[in-house]
Parts: structure tokens; C-alpha cells; sequence
């Protein structure tokens, strides 16, 4: 369809922005997605103001959340940071529900408008409704509601137990947040109906039995003998889910609470993993949708320029020396990554036919959303990043050895350091790899029923300095000892953290 | 399909209780703030909202996060100039040992502070936070202007949005009942008849007289069924009546002793004095009057800018403020109407045999009309017989009145914090 440049009449000529365009632009924008083949969550698009934007980001971005004194925290430091001029907003919040919501704010420009539309409205929608990650492990239609039962009950626990016991057990949880994830397994989503009562049938069900495992009726002569087995006998990776179900001290109501968080980092999850993915698909869609609209005529030359000022603004990468680097930008990354992969379908060069002699040749459109559905960030460069993109970006890869007193140039953008690069690069989006990697390794259920985490070591990674005052929240959970070793992966412990800090010399089993 | 809304109208403060939170769990910090920022400031902002400063750290919320050291492998953009096997010196930055890692930035833990803004209300609040003025009380406003509407009963006439159901429905009920009574005395009478009877049976006498006496019982049944169920008489409604509310009102005397020897920098102190207490009493009291008194040999009411700005030689007579003061109180503030409330500041210095009158006038006049006197000597020298006389009359009125004294501008806040701290 690409060239056949129908001539319409431009939506708009100015900046202003009124309800009426942004339904015309949103309708003919729906018209190219359709177009397009994009699947898509309804839309539910909210015009805000500024100060609004500020609250739905200080909740992390949600309509609605418990209220806690970090997001306060956040609403304070982006209101004076937004203040002084040190940042701006970001144009858009979108929200993986379905109805899919997003915010729009009334600062914007018809242009901006149209971009957010065609940005969050069709590329992360799409996005969220396609990805494998997003359907297995969040479910759009139910996340506006649980965040309302969460709400509903932290609030009801405030008035029956105090700000203060409430505020202690979230401190503790969030502390944990990363660590309340099943990455293997997974659950069918229930209602928030079922939800509720589910809450109540726990509540009881746990006050009635509270654990197998505290058990003090002795047990039979030949079952006693033969209990050196550790308790999860196979390490926990969910540490809040492992607390929720084991901890003997908790009240129902702090179980709930650690569930409540442990829901909610769930449903993060898949986005801290396909961040470069999602962003890169929407940067993509909204270039693509807004040039059709262009090509058609509906949207002026002026328009287009002043997308094309902001679009270029979003996906540029600062070089590494730069002052304002801050690491790898995913807009860059993502959106270059799939317009290469349309460049390797449309316009193949041997050296793509080399690398990719399956999607050379291929339908763009197509290859392109069987990449969105079955990727997440870390396979995603694994499989796509090419030389071109390499070379383009100009990559290369640092070993930084903490024994070694200089850096070295692991590779670079040539022959033979693509493969290494995209491997690095594909690593270092590994989550397992960014965070350490702590599993619950014993219940000491006979003794003095202390927990034992273990850090598996990565490339001989310690821990760094706040893991303390991370036990002190796993120790106010658990109440009881907790202690933390950190294995190498011969399975030698290197070192241990205790709570509370034991004074004499621990034996390092 | 996409619907499109209008959200601006919806409510702004959505973050609100979780910025309160916040500033309660940082409560120590921010006081600390509050603290510094009152005496630093000059007098003209003193009440404005201001800039907070918490460590970074003792804010963080703690993860699981990787050290220093190990290996790791990283991928940069823009290479320009290296190529495979470079070897480049680590930057600069990191922790001083070998292990040391130069990509705190990434890490977003500077040691910055985390600073932010907080209004005007919130600065007062903290900076008058645990602090009580002395013995106030509610005084009757003549001129009331607030009132409160109160329940007072039940009345018959009313509006039907006023309609007490319950109420009304017992009365119904009561007159129902009043005015039945006659028929159904004569009713039970009747049932008593026909048991009576019913002992005889069978006999067809009886039976007739029994049906004879349970038509009587409906028809006298019937006339207590017209009785009307609900009637205009017995609808009763809440009444509200509007009281006036008693409501606080206080005048502050300041008195400053403008003599010769009083420099500008003493005066800037002593205003700066009596501006926390505006501000306080401001807080406290919806209507709040000032006076100001300054004196040198003789004493006269002025307003606030000849208060501060004019300057005068000459000697100094206290007691001339003190006799003005007490004259002000009884004409225009009568104790049973106002909490009044003193601040005097001076720099101690007086003529000599005035200071006994002081004492005297204080005693006699000025101390059982007021709630508070609050004195400070604002000198870094040795205090003098004014302060003698007064150190007597704090052990005698150890409730009423206060004294402290003032060195430099820093010890502003905190000496007027002693004097307004809550007494247990």
C-alpha cells in the first residue's frame, strides 16, 4: 500500500488541540492500525492535567494503588523536579488493562496528541495484548479491579490495626518486591469476585491449621529418624510467596498484605522484561502510522515535522563519553532493532542473508509480530540484533574484572566481535543476571526454626551494602533468625549476612 | 474502538495522603529543616513555605542489589577508538580500593540530598509543632460571628425534611392509643361476657347472647380501626437551633524598649521575636489584635513601622511601658473578653531605681489580667537589676510568667521555643 498517496483534505492545520479532532485523528489512526492487522485492547483515552500526570506517575502509573509513604516520596521529588524545570513529563501513561487506558495530557499539541495516540493507543496495546510474557502473567481485564480490592483492604487493615503496622509489614514487602515473582509457574486467573472470597476462605483456612510444618505432636519412632531434609526441599525462588505461606508468625491479615504486593510485582514483571521490545514496538507503530497518515494526505507537511522533532529526540543515543549518557536508551534500541528487521525482510544484504536466512524475503508486518508475540528483550537481541544495527551503534563489549586493575575491550563492532556483542548485550538484559539471584534455601523446623536464604553467585558478584537493611525486612517477616550465605557456584559458601548480626564466629556449614 | 475522556475536572490531589506519609515518617528530618531555615531566614519570609533537605540515604528504600567487584560484562555505545584487546584505565569515581567501579551514576546513589518543597501551612505546622499557648482560653465574643446549629429536642412544625419518623410514629402510636381507650375498655369487658357465657354452653340463650355480644366487638372494633393511623397532630420534627459559639480572641502587646542603647541588630532580633508570635497566635486565635508599646523614658502606643524603624536617645524607664500597658488592658481589652498575652523585649538595660517598680506594676496590674508574659533579654552582657527583679517575680508567678535571653539571632527560635513548649 506504501506510495499510493490518495489526497485527502489534512485533519487539522493547527496546534490546538479540541475532543472532536482527537476523535477524527484517533479514528483514522484505528483505520491504518486496522490496517495494519494491529490486535488491540478497546482504548479508553483520558485527558489530563500536568499535576494529574504527576499523581498517576508518583503511583507508578497506576489509576488507583494503596497509599504508601514511597509514592508520596516519588509525588514529592518529580513535583520539585517538574517545578524547577529540571524535567519534563512524559507525554503519555499507558496502562496494560483492558480496557487499555491512556492518559493524555492537555499541555500537549495536536501533534503530540496524535503521536501519544498512535504511540500508546495502538503500539504498547498491541504490544501488551500480543506478548506471550503479558498474557501469561497479567491479566488486562482483571488488574483495575484487584487494584481496588488492594486499596480497599490496606485501608480497612489501617483502620483496624494502625498506619504504623501497616506501614511496617509494605516497607518490608516492598523491599522484597522483586522477589515475590514465579517465573516457571502460573496460576488461572480468578475474578476479583473470587478474589474476595478466596481472601476470606485463606483467612480461615490458615487461622484453622496454621502450619503443618510447627507441628509439635511428636511423630512415630522410624519417621523422627529421618529428618536431616530441608524444609522447602527444593529451593524457593518467590521469597514473599515462600513468607506468605510459611512464615509462623504472620497475622492473616499481614499474609494478606504480602500477597497484595506480591500480585502487583507479578504484574510488573513482564514489563521490566520486554522494556527495549515495548518500546521499540510503539516507537515503530507510531512512525509507521503517522507517515501512512502523511503519505495520505490527512496530516500536513508541518506536522509531520514537528513529530519527526520529537520522534528523533525519543530514539537518539548519546554515546557512551557523553554527559548525559544513562546507559542504553530502549526507545534507540527497540525502534532501530525493528526497523532493521523490516530493512533484513524488504531489502536483504548478503550479509543478512547470511544471518538471517529465515526472515529474509519474508512479510515485514509478519515477522515483525511473530517477534512482538514470542520474544522477550533478553532473546528478542539474542535472535534479531544484527551486524548493521552493531555497526550503527557503534558497540562494543567491556569485561570489567574487579581482580584486573584496567578494563578490557572484550569486542567490537567487526566480524569477529558481533556474535560476542550480541551475546553481552542479550545478557545483560537477563533479569537473573541484573539481580542476584537469592532463593530460600532452608526452614530450620526443628530447631530455631531460623531461615536460610542463599545468593547463588553470578561471575563472583557479592552483594552490595544494603542487603542488612533487606534482611532486618525479611527478619520482621519471618520473626525469626534469618541468615544469608552467598555460594560460589562450586557450592562453597562465601560469605553469610545474619538478623539480627550474630556476635560470635557463625559456622560456615 | 476508543472512548475518549475528559479527566481534568476529576480530582487533582489524588497523592495527597501519600505525600502526608511521607512527611510523617520524615517528621525528625523536616523539623531539623524547619529549624535551620527559621533562623536563617530573614524576617519577611519567615512564614513562608520552604525547601527541605533529607540525606538520600536515610530515605532509600533498601533491594537486593549487586556490589562492587566480580566480573561483568557490559556493552557501551559510540566506540570511536578502541578496538579488540584495549586495556583502558578505570574511571574515576568508584570506591578508592582496587575493587573500585565507576558507574555510581548508573546506580542513582549519589549522596545527594533528597530536597523538596513544602507550603506554607505545612513550615508552620512543623515549626510550631508540639508547642502550646499557655493557659488559653475561650473568652465570649460580644460581637459573635460564628455560630453553630445544634439539636434541640423535637418540635410539631417543621419542614418535612426534618421529619423524625420514629418520633412522630410513637406518637401516632400514643394517640391511638389515648383515644381508644374507652371503646377498648368496653371491648374486654365484652370478651370477658362472652367467656362467661361460654362456660354455660351448650344453651342456645347463651350462644345467641354471644353472637349478640360479637357484633357489639366488631362494630366497637371498626370505630377503633377509623381511628386515623398517622395524623397531622402527630407528626414531630428535629429542631435545630443556631447558637453562638464562643470563640477565641486574643490582643498581643509587644513592648521594646527603643532607647539610645538598643542598636538595630537588637531590634532586628527582638522583631523577629514577636513575628513567631504573631505567627503563632495567629494559629491559635481567629481574631487577634496587636499593640505595640515602645518606651525610652516615656512610653507610647505606635504603630508597627514607627515600632520598628524609628530610633530614639535618651534613658530608659521601663515601668512607663509596663503602667501604659496596664492602662491599654483595662480600657480596651478586658480580660473577661480577650486572652492577652506580653511580650516585652529590652536589652535589660534600665534606670536604676525603676526596676523595683517594674516588679511592683507586674504584680499588681498587669499579671492577673494576662494569660502569658514572656520576657527575653536580648544582651551579651551581664544582665542587670531588670532581670533581678523579674527572676523574683517568675518565683512567684511561675505559671504566668517567662523569661529568657537572647544572644545572637540563631537563639531565637530555640529560646522561643522554650518559652511556648508544652507543660505537662
Amino acid at each position: 500500500m506504501k506510495g499510493t498517496t490518495k489526497k485527502y483534505e489534512p485533519i487539522s492545520t493547527g496546534s490546538e488541540w479540541t475532543f472532536e479532532l482527537i476523535q477524527r485523528y484517533d479514528d483514522e489512526i484505528a483505520r491504518v492500525a486496522a490496517h495494519y492487522g494491529l490486535d488491540t485492547y478497546p482504548n479508553q483515552i483520558e485527558v489530563i492535567t500536568s499535576e494529574q500526570m504527576m499523581d498517576a506517575y508518583s503511583s507508578v502509573g497506576m489509576p488507583l494503588n494503596y497509599n504508601h509513604w514511597s509514592f508520596g516520596k516519588q509525588f514529592v521529588s518529580t513535583e520539585q523536579q517538574y517545578k524547577r524545570g529540571q524535567m519534563g513529563l512524559a507525554y503519555e501513561i499507558v496502562i496494560n488493562s483492558d480496557p487499555c487506558i491512556a492518559y493524555l495530557m492537555e499541555e500537549n499539541t495536536m501533534t503530540m496528541q496524535a503521536l501519544v495516540i498512535a504511540h500508546a493507543c495502538y503500539g504498547h496495546n498491541s504490544f501488551f495484548k500480543g506478548n506471550y510474557l503479558f498474557r501469561t502473567w497479567t491479566d488486562a481485564s482483571a488488574i483495575i479491579d484487584y487494584l481496588l480490592f488492594a486499596k480497599n483492604y490496606i485501608n480497612k487493615c489501617e483502620e483496624r490495626y494502625g498506619v504504623d503496622a501497616v506501614e511496617q509489614v509494605l516497607d518490608a514487602c516492598h523491599a522484597l518486591m522483586n522477589y515475590g515473582v514465579n517465573r516457571y509457574q502460573r496460576p488461572q486467573p480468578i475474578t476479583p469476585e473470587e478474589e474476595k472470597t478466596r481472601q476470606l476462605e485463606r483467612e480461615e483456612y490458615i487461622q484453622r491449621h496454621l502450619n503443618q510444618l510447627w507441628n509439635t505432636i511428636p511423630k512415630k519412632e522410624e519417621e523422627a529418624t529421618d529428618t536431616v531434609q530441608r524444609f522447602p526441599s527444593d529451593p524457593e525462588e518467590n521469597l514473599l510467596y515462600f513468607i506468605e505461606k510459611n512464615a509462623p508468625l504472620l497475622e492473616s491479615w499481614q499474609r494478606e498484605v504480602v500477597r497484595i504486593v506480591r500480585k502487583i510485582a507479578q504484574y510488573y514483571y513482564p514489563q521490566r522484561q520486554t522494556q527495549v521490545m515495548n518500546e521499540g514496538w510503539a516507537c515503530f507503530w507510531h512512525y509507521t502510522l503517522l507517515n501512512h497518515l502523511h503519505n495520505e494526505g490527512l496530516v500536513t507537511d508541518g506536522f509531520i515535522m514537528e513529530f519527526l522533532h520529537s520522534h528523533t529526540s525519543v530514539v537518539y543515543q548519546p554515546p557512551f563519553d557523553a554527559p548525559y549518557f544513562n546507559g542504553i536508551n530502549p526507545y534507540a534500541l527497540g525502534y532501530g532493532m525493528m526497523q532493521d528487521i523490516r530493512r533484513i525482510c524488504e531489502n536483504p544484504t548478503d550479509e543478512d542473508r547470511e544471518w538471517f536466512p529465515d526472515i529474509v524475503d519474508t512479510d515485514w508486518n509478519e515477522t515483525l509480530q511473530h517477534a512482538m508475540r514470542n520474544y522477550k528483550d533478553e532473546s528478542f537481541i539474542l535472535q534479531y540484533l544484527s551486524p548493521r544495527m552493531i555497526r550503527e551503534m557503534k558497540f562494543f563489549s567491556i569485561t570489567d574484572n574487579s581482580k584486573l586493575s584496567t578494563l578490557q575491550v572484550g569486542a567490537i563492532h567487526d566480524d569477529s566481535g558481533y556474535q560476542k556483542i550480541r551475546e553481552d548485550l542479550s545478557a545483560s538484559y537477563n533479569i537473573g543476571n541484573r539481580e542476584p539471584n537469592i532463593q530460600v534455601y532452608n526452614v530450620d523446623v526443628r530447631g530455631d526454626r531460623s531461615l536460610t536464604l542463599r545468593h547463588y553467585m553470578h561471575n563472583d558478584r557479592p552483594l552490595g551494602d544494603s542487603t542488612d537493611e533487606v534482611l532486618k525486612h525479611v527478619h520482621l517477616l519471618w520473626g525469626f533468625n534469618v541468615r544469608m550465605e552467598s555460594v560460589n557456584p562450586d557450592g562453597q559458601v562465601v560469605s553469610v549476612h545474619h538478623c539480627p548480626p550474630l556476635p560470635q564466629s557463625e559456622d560456615a556449614a | 474502538m476508543s472512548y475518549i475522556i475528559d479527566r481534568r475536572l476529576n480530582a487533582k490531589k489524588k497523592s495527597t495522603v501519600n505525600r502526608q506519609r511521607f512527611l510523617r515518617r520524615y517528621k525528625k528530618h523536616i523539623k531539623r529543616a524547619v529549624e535551620d531555615a527559621v533562623n536563617s531566614r530573614s524576617i519577611r519570609d519567615i512564614n513562608q513555605g520552604g525547601e527541605v533537605s533529607i540525606p538520600n540515604k536515610d530515605i532509600s528504600e533498601p533491594i537486593f542489589h549487586h556490589g562492587e567487584g566480580g566480573v561483568r560484562q557490559r556493552v557501551f555505545p559510540g566506540n570511536k577508538e578502541f578496538v579488540t584487546g584495549d586495556e583502558i584505565k578505570r574511571p574515576e569515581g568508584g570506591g578508592g580500593g582496587g575493587a573500585g567501579q565507576g558507574q555510581a551514576s548508573n546506580q542513582g546513589e549519589g549522596e545527594d540530598d533528597f530536597t523538596f518543597q513544602i507550603n506554607q501551612e505545612e513550615f508552620l505546622d512543623f515549626m510550631f509543632e508540639d508547642l502550646e499557648l499557655p493557659y488559653m482560653i475561650k473568652k465570649q465574643l460580644r460581637d459573635a460571628t460564628s455560630f453553630e446549629t445544634r439539636r434541640a429536642g423535637f418540635t410539631n412544625v417543621g419542614s418535612p425534611d426534618k421529619l423524625n419518623v420514629v418520633r412522630s410514629l410513637r406518637a401516632a402510636n400514643a394517640r391511638r392509643i389515648a383515644l381508644s381507650g374507652k371503646e377498648r375498655r368496653q371491648v374486654r369487658q365484652l370478651k370477658k361476657e362472652i367467656a362467661t357465657l361460654e362456660s354455660r354452653l351448650p344453651d342456645s340463650e347463651a350462644e345467641q347472647q354471644i353472637s349478640l355480644l360479637q357484633e357489639e366487638i366488631d362494630t366497637l372494633n371498626k370505630k377503633i380501626k377509623r381511628m386515623p393511623f398517622i395524623d397531622e397532630f402527630d407528626l414531630k420534627y428535629n429542631n435545630l437551633i443556631r447558637t453562638p459559639v464562643p470563640s477565641s480572641k486574643a490582643v498581643m502587646f509587644c513592648i521594646m524598649d527603643v532607647s539610645g542603647s538598643m542598636t538595630q541588630s537588637i531590634k532586628d532580633i527582638a522583631k523577629r521575636f514577636f513575628i513567631l508570635l504573631y505567627l503563632f497566635l495567629t494559629r491559635s486565635y481567629k481574631h487577634i489584635e496587636v499593640v505595640f508599646v515602645r518606651h525610652h523614658t516615656h512610653a507610647k502606643e505606635v504603630d508597627e513601622e514607627e515600632f520598628f524603624y524609628s530610633r530614639e536617645t535618651g534613658g530608659t524607664i521601663v515601668s512607663s511601658a509596663l503602667n501604659l500597658s496596664a492602662e491599654i488592658i483595662k480600657n480596651r481589652y478586658p480580660p473577661g473578653d480577650w486572652n492577652v498575652y506580653v511580650a516585652q523585649a529590652s536589652d535589660g538595660d534600665n534606670w536604676d531605681g525603676d526596676s523595683h517598680i517594674c516588679r511592683q506594676v507586674l504584680e499588681q496590674q498587669i499579671l492577673p489580667l494576662v494569660q502569658y508574659f514572656a520576657y527575653v533579654e536580648i544582651t551579651t552582657g551581664q544582665h542587670q537589676n531588670l532581670w533581678l527583679e523579674y527572676e523574683q517575680i517568675r518565683e512567684q508567678f511561675e505559671e504566668t510568667f517567662a523569661m529568657q535571653t537572647i544572644v545572637e539571632p540563631s537563639d531565637i527560635y530555640p529560646v522561643f521555643r522554650k518559652l511556648f513548649e508544652k507543660k505537662e
